[in-house]
């Protein structure tokens, strides 16, 4: 493994809410390496993007509680105090968000903003922070980024936002690179550019990527390893080459199955994973999945621990089903048949 | 752009005109509001009354009366019916002590509207928050009259813990110090009601603000916790406040200070928009309602002006 920039160990977030404990986050482990990508991905309301926003401690509150540890180059996140989580922040780790019409500040120029991330963390002039950013916006594609630089965000596309927004995320070349859902709000011909374009970068820059999606396809052909999440939890976690070929979890094989294809009959509907994410304030018993699950069981109600069940070591999942069983179950539950 | 202004100058000139137009019929329609009979007094004969009619042309068609009023007024000759003083002289010797009372009132409620708004936002939820709230809203309930009586009461009133001299207006250029303490409670009075509302407004324009997605992004960004606040929050925060402070400057610069300057007792141009109201005396009512919609229109020009150059958004390319 290249050198380990991230390391996760028990993530809990918890946020006190008036209906209750919001259990967002709740025992979830990964690591990053430099040069890797690695994939979050989940249905809304999982904890993939609380996950990724307590890595740069954005969701620090009064009534957020939080257990376990993040570590950055062995520095624990959790532990920092505000001014070095904002030394963090930008610098070592950068994010890019899901909606980029609304991710940048309307009133400012994208080169004032993209400045501004270069400004804070590097005392330099603004002649020379102005040339990086049209130096960055001409490495993210923007055509006359010379002229392009003093537009202001309304004036972009949302594809063209996208690529400034990951401009000013690299500005002050950061290890990390978090992208929450970054192609969500986006064209689908516009989406393919993006996370390409996030790829390439990655390489320049020789940073990590954490790719958040609650798409599949998406990380599909960019990601070295994925965790799936779900109701806060790991689910699975494993190699992107061993979770498309082998997947262990009937959530997982749901996400797999509402991928649309080319190759499947076009009359056959697209397949969609029965009922809505549990409350995250009163979770199920047992495996949280268990619920919509087609193949539960009486077992099911007790919780399964995230364990490698399979022969590649490196993929572990929550699920109680023999391994046999779900390779023998699997196509058809992917392809819907069997619920 | 100047095509932009051009077509709000026409707008505004529109405005004026329908505005006085308005008014004048107003006044002409309501019972009692025939000049004639009240100039000629109590004893007058049925003949004095005809005989001030012609010579105001009262007995003319409306429009030709409503056009030489106009054309008076525009030509600085038109006087009182009542008090037969000029009316443009008048207004223009209520502009100092209007502009006076405005001008300071309006730096105070916005800096303190500014502040009781970031403050009471910063704090929200909290027992501070809650205390200014209270504040706020008692200022926005306490009538203008009701207040300044009792200042007046309490600090200006004939005892030995009184400080500020009580009511009038001392010109600027006469005595810079006395000008400022006779018009340092007429200033709070007016400005309470303003910073209240102000505070309650910025508060939740703040509260808004800040969830906004490019607020998350400048946190993300490593922009330290003053610098969202200020350059990311507060500032498009402010967008709002600036068309509120425009209008409301606006309206009391234009004499809409009525009570604040009736109970300080400083003849300025809302003193003297009060007293024609209650002469129902025609020509200075004009005078004031084309000179207060005059700024009013002005100020509105100004916002639009500010707005384009505050949200990139609308300007007009």
């Amino acid at each position: 493994m290249a050198e380990r920039l991230i390391e996760v160990r028990g993530l809990k977030v918890q946020f006190a809410t008036e209906d209750g404990v919001v259990r967002a986050v709740d025992g979830v482990d990964f690591e990053l390496g430099r040069g890797e990508v690695l994939g979050i991905v989940g249905e809304s309301g999982s904890g993939k993007s609380v996950t990724a926003m307590t890595l740069l401690g954005l969701t620090k509150d009064t009534n957020t509680r939080f257990e376990g540890e993040i570590l950055y180059k062995g520095r624990d996140v959790l532990q920092m105090n505000e001014a070095e989580l904002q030394d963090v922040r930008g610098n070592e780790m950068s994010m890019i968000f899901q909606d980029p019409m609304t991710s940048l500040n309307p009133v400012y120029t994208i080169g004032a903003q993209i400045c501004e991330a270069i400004q804070i963390h590097e005392k330099t002039q603004k002649g020379i922070a102005r040339r990086r950013a049209i130096e960055l916006l001409k490495q993210v594609g923007i055509p006359n980024a010379d002229s392009r630089v003093d537009n202001y965000p309304h004036e972009f596309s949302g594809g063209m936002r996208q690529r400034a927004m990951i401009a000013m995320a690299l500005a002050c070349n950061p290890d990390v690179l978090i992208a929450d859902e970054p192609t969500t709000a986006l064209d689908v011909t516009i989406q393919a550019q993006i996370i390409e374009l996030i790829d390439r970068l990655k390489d320049e820059f020789n940073s990590a990527v954490i790719l958040i999606t609650h798409d599949l396809g998406v990380v599909a052909d960019v990601a070295d390893s994925i965790i799936v999440m779900y109701a806060g939890r790991v689910v699975e976690r494993a190699q992107t080459r061993s979770l498309f070929y082998d997947p262990q979890m009937p959530y997982t094989w749901g996400l797999l199955g509402s991928i649309p294809r080319l190759d499947r009959p076009k009359q056959e509907r697209l397949h969609s994973i029965e009922g809505a994410p549990p409350s995250l304030i009163r979770a199920p018993a047992g495996c949280k999945f268990r619920p919509r699950c087609p193949h539960a069981f009486a077992k099911c109600m007790e919780e399964p621990g995230l364990e490698n069940r399979v022969e590649e070591p490196t993929h572990l999942d929550r699920c109680w089903l023999s391994v046999a069983e779900k390779r023998e179950v699997r196509e058809a539950t992917i392809r819907g048949e069997a619920a | 752009m100047l095509a932009f202004l051009i077509r709000r100058l026409i707008g505004a000139f529109l405005v004026l005109i329908a505005v006085s137009f308005i008014t004048y019929l107003i006044f002409i329609k309501i019972p009692g509001g025939d000049p004639a009979p009240r100039i000629a007094g109590r004893t007058a004969t049925e003949a004095n009354i005809q005989d001030i009619r012609e010579k105001l042309h009262l007995n003319d068609p409306f429009y030709s009366q409503y056009w030489a009023m106009m054309k008076s007024l525009f030509t600085g000759s038109l006087t009182s019916y009542s008090s037969q003083l000029n009316v443009v002289e008048q207004i223009k010797s209520g502009i100092p002590a209007t502009f006076s009372l405005c001008i300071g009132a309006g730096a105070i409620w916005l800096f303190f509207g500014i502040l009781v708004g970031l403050i009471s936002a910063v704090k929200a939820g909290q027992w501070s928050d809650s205390v200014i709230t209270v504040f706020a809203l008692i200022g926005i309930s306490l009538p203008v009259f009701w207040l300044g009586l009792m200042s007046r009461y309490v600090f200006a009133e004939d005892h030995p813990f009184s400080f500020l001299p009580d009511g009038e207006y001392v010109p600027l250029t006469q005595n810079p110090w006395q000008w400022f303490t006779h018009l340092l409670m007429p200033w709070l009075v007016l400005a309470v009601l303003f910073i209240g509302f102000y505070g309650r407004v910025l508060r939740s324009n703040i509260l808004d603000t800040i969830n906004e997605d490019y607020v998350r992004t400048a946190k993300a960004k490593g922009l330290p916790y003053r610098g969202v606040l200020v350059r990311h929050v507060l500032r498009n925060s402010l967008i709002p406040i600036v068309t509120l402070f425009g209008l409301d400057f606006a309206a009391v610069i234009g004499g809409s200070a009525i009570l604040t300057e009736t109970v300080f007792d400083l003849k300025g141009v809302g003193w003297y928009a009060a007293q024609a109201v209650q002469d129902l005396d025609l020509p200075p009512i004009m005078g004031v309602t084309i000179y207060a919609t005059f700024f009013i229109v002005l100020f509105s020009v100004v916002v639009d002006l500010l707005y384009a150059l505050l949200d990139p958004r609308i300007r007009p390319t």
